[in-house]
């Protein structure tokens, strides 16, 4: 089961080897991490994804709770969170099929950042799941390249880690 | 105040946070260090050791004694690297340590220059937390909170990499704080009131319960409090090899070592009970070998100062987090004395059966009757070093223990422990008697420390069990699947008496057990250092 975890740490030099060691000591496979600081500058927020079952995500927290750059941890479910990926990618395209994929992306709110004369590089901002299916729907014309940045999450409502 | 460098500001630091003992070894990027810690000597002591590790094995054996933080300090690079088992050691039992290397100068990190290595990444891993040095006005507050993390909570070591131009920084009117607050760490104390009232009730309803108190026990300074509650409640005890020492072996409530390697009548308990009451431990795989048949079988209460440890290992039915000592007055003052008497009377033909059965002859001494033996004629309030293998084993089986401490390296299993914790034991507490048990392959891994004996003058007692051979692997590879004894012959050993003696060491041998008794009398009773080389045959297993 895919679970998001959200971290608060000290926005300082090892941080985040520190918290990724403790996946990699257990051999466990990060699906997706992202990290940004946070309005105070002194934290920074790590957001990550593990495919893996309640207890081990359990022990992952606890084990992040240790580490004394760690501030705060939390598991977020999956309704009480909006979380969001943004993707570029790189789109084969000719005068003919260029329609096509425009129309794609103003039906998934997807933006075209960029042409050349046989590209297309597009951004769009979503769920995982929905950049999944917008790749999927790009893949017949060609895709070239893609970069995520790995999903950051909130909590909805006014509820904060 | 005038102006101070990194290096005093770094040795009044130590000295702030009660330092009197220093291991260590010097080395280029911790000369300016050095050069004030001579200037402090009256101070803080300061013991040179023959290799790195040791002085983490020092700082541990320290700490165990003194509950107090132990702390080493070595170079960088080949310094740093060799301390690093010193630090997994450490790290694995626990140990409030504060390990502080040198480093090439800050701008320099990262350039591969002489003697550098990322020993911050090497050791992050196996360590509670680390430090860079990055600007000399925060050693205060790095080395106060370096302190407060190593020795609150869980223990464990805290490195402080200390870069060489940091050391010469000149500050102007240094900040001493006088406590620190970390938003990150926050070790819980107190237990849960609602949790304890699930234990409370648990213990009251089990008709035979037992305590299996770890290492923990030791860690909380909770000795005192787990006794009296053992006995208030009359509820009997098995510890893991980390916990041995906490009951004296002739204590009634005693059932000895669980495990693996345990006594038979300690696992007898375990298979019998109906409750488990573990206290600070970790449901390691030697102590708890199948947790899934134990959690099957009977209800468990795990209490332990580090969240993450309950439920790693085994789920347990009543969790409960919280320091050792503050748990056990809270229980003392919750729990009603009840009958256990049928418990307790059936397992006493047990514990008699283990503490008398006799063991197979084999040529020279049985080290199980020597470990007996030994430990009758140890003096009240003995430190005693177990290192590791059958040696080790043996001695968490069978020594005697009355009024004694026993430590070893429980975690890591490093072979070479005992010397140089039974030294950091000895700085520690010099009135105690320290013995150690060692084995002939592990007493090479780290006897040239017999120099820091020597030099500091220390009574350290060295029992040397030779069976020439690595003898645990060895009693492993005798048996199938395996093709029998390979690599662990320990030819080309030297001559174990010409050797102690060129330090100025007395040495005495044991044959056999004619005059077992006289000969561990007078050597324990040899003015200052001595060993005592006792022949066990190769074929004596641990599990006679
Ligand atoms: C540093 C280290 N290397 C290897 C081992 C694996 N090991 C465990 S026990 C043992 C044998 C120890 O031999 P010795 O010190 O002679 O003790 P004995 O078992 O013979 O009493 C070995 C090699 C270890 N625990 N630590
Ligand atoms: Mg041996």
């Amino acid at each position: 089961m895919k679970q998001t975890i959200s971290v608060l740490v000290e926005n300082r030099a090892g941080a985040l080897n520190k918290i990724t060691g403790l996946f990699s000591k257990r051999a466990f496979n990060i699906d997706s991490l992202a990290v940004g600081v946070t309005d105070d500058p002194t934290l920074s927020r790590i957001t990550i994804i593990v495919d893996s079952g309640n207890s081990v995500v359990e022990q992952v927290e606890k084990q992040l709770n240790k580490l004394v750059d760690v501030v705060k941890v939390r598991t977020l479910s999956e309704h009480s969170m909006i979380g969001r990926e943004l993707m570029l990618i790189k789109v084969s395209a000719t005068t003919t099929t260029r329609p096509d994929i425009m129309t794609i992306c103003n039906v998934c709110g997807a933006k075209v950042l960029d042409i050349t004369p046989s590209t297309v590089t597009i951004e769009i901002v979503n769920t995982p799941d929905l950049i999944r299916s917008f790749e999927e729907m790009m893949r017949p014309y060609g895709i070239m390249e893609t970069a995520r940045t790995g999903m950051v999450a909130l909590q909805r409502g006014a509820n904060k880690i | 105040m005038p102006n101070m460098t990194g290096s005093q500001i770094f040795v009044q630091s130590l000295i702030n946070e009660g330092v009197d003992q220093v291991f260590g070894y010097a080395g280029a990027t911790i000369c300016s260090l050095m050069d004030e810690m001579k200037l402090a000597s009256d101070r803080i002591n300061y013991t040179l050791v023959r290799q790195e590790q040791n002085a983490g094995h020092m700082a541990s054996g320290y700490a165990r004694i003194t509950g107090k933080t132990g702390v080493c300090m070595v170079t960088s690079g080949p310094g740093a690297t060799n301390l690093i088992t010193g630090i997994a050691t450490a790290y694995l039992d626990s140990i409030p340590m504060v390990a502080v290397t040198g480093q090439v100068p800050t701008y320099l990190l990262g350039r591969d220059i002489f003697q550098e290595v990322d020993i911050i990444g090497a050791v992050t891993p196996f360590i509670k937390h680390t430090y860079l040095v990055r600007d000399a006005a925060m050693i205060p507050q790095i080395v106060k909170e370096a302190f407060y993390i190593a020795s609150t909570g869980r223990p464990g070591p805290v490195l402080i990499d200390f870069p060489q131009n940091i050391q010469a920084q000149e500050v102007k009117d240094p900040v001493f704080p006088e406590s620190v607050h970390i938003r990150g760490y926050n070790p819980s104390i107190k237990g849960n009131t609602k949790q304890l009232s699930h234990v409370v009730r648990a213990i009251s309803e089990a008709k035979r319960p037992v305590i299996c108190a770890g290492g923990g026990v030791f860690l909380a300074h909770a000795e005192e409090e787990l006794k009296e509650f053992a006995h208030r409640m009359q509820i009997p005890v098995v510890t893991t090899m980390m916990g041995l020492s906490l009951l004296d072996t002739d204590d009634p409530l005693n059932m000895g070592m669980i495990g693996k390697f345990g006594n038979r009548s300690a696992n007898k308990a375990m298979v019998k009970a109906d409750l488990m009451i573990m206290i600070g431990m970790r449901v390691a795989d030697r102590a708890i070998m199948e947790p899934a048949e134990v959690k099957k079988r009977l209800t468990t209460i795990h209490i332990d100062v580090d969240s993450a440890e309950i439920g790693k290992n085994m789920e347990a039915n009543i969790p409960l987090v919280g320091n050792a000592k503050l748990i056990l007055e809270q229980l003392m003052e919750k729990c009603e004395p009840y009958d256990t008497s049928e418990w307790r009377e059936f397992l006493k033909d047990y514990r008699e059966t283990e503490l008398t059965r006799d063991f197979p002859e084999h040529p020279g001494v049985s080290p199980q009757r020597f470990m007996r033996a030994l430990g009758r004629q140890l003096k009240e309030g003995a430190v005693v070093c177990a290192d590791v293998g059958q040696n080790q084993i043996w001695a968490c089986q069978h020594l005697f223990m009355h009024g004694i401490r026993f430590m070893t390296s429980g975690g890591l299993g490093t072979m070479g422990y005992s010397i140089p914790a039974a030294i950091g034991a000895k700085i520690a507490d010099p009135g105690r008697q320290s013995v150690v048990i060692n084995g002939d392959g592990s007493f090479q891994m780290s006897m040239n420390e017999l120099a820091a004996i020597r030099a500091g003058q220390l009574d350290v007692k060295i029992v040397i069990i030779r069976n020439h051979v690595l003898g645990l692997v060895h009693q492993s590879q005798v048996l199938p699947p395996y093709h029998g004894s390979y690599g662990v012959e320990l030819d080309g050993d030297p001559d174990l008496h010409v050797l102690i003696s060129a330090y100025g060491i007395k040495s005495m041998a044991l044959h056999d057990e004619s005059d077992m008794e006289d000969k561990i009398r007078e050597f324990l009773n040899t003015d200052g250092a001595a060993v005592l080389i006792v022949d066990v045959d190769a074929m004596c297993a641990t599990t006679e």
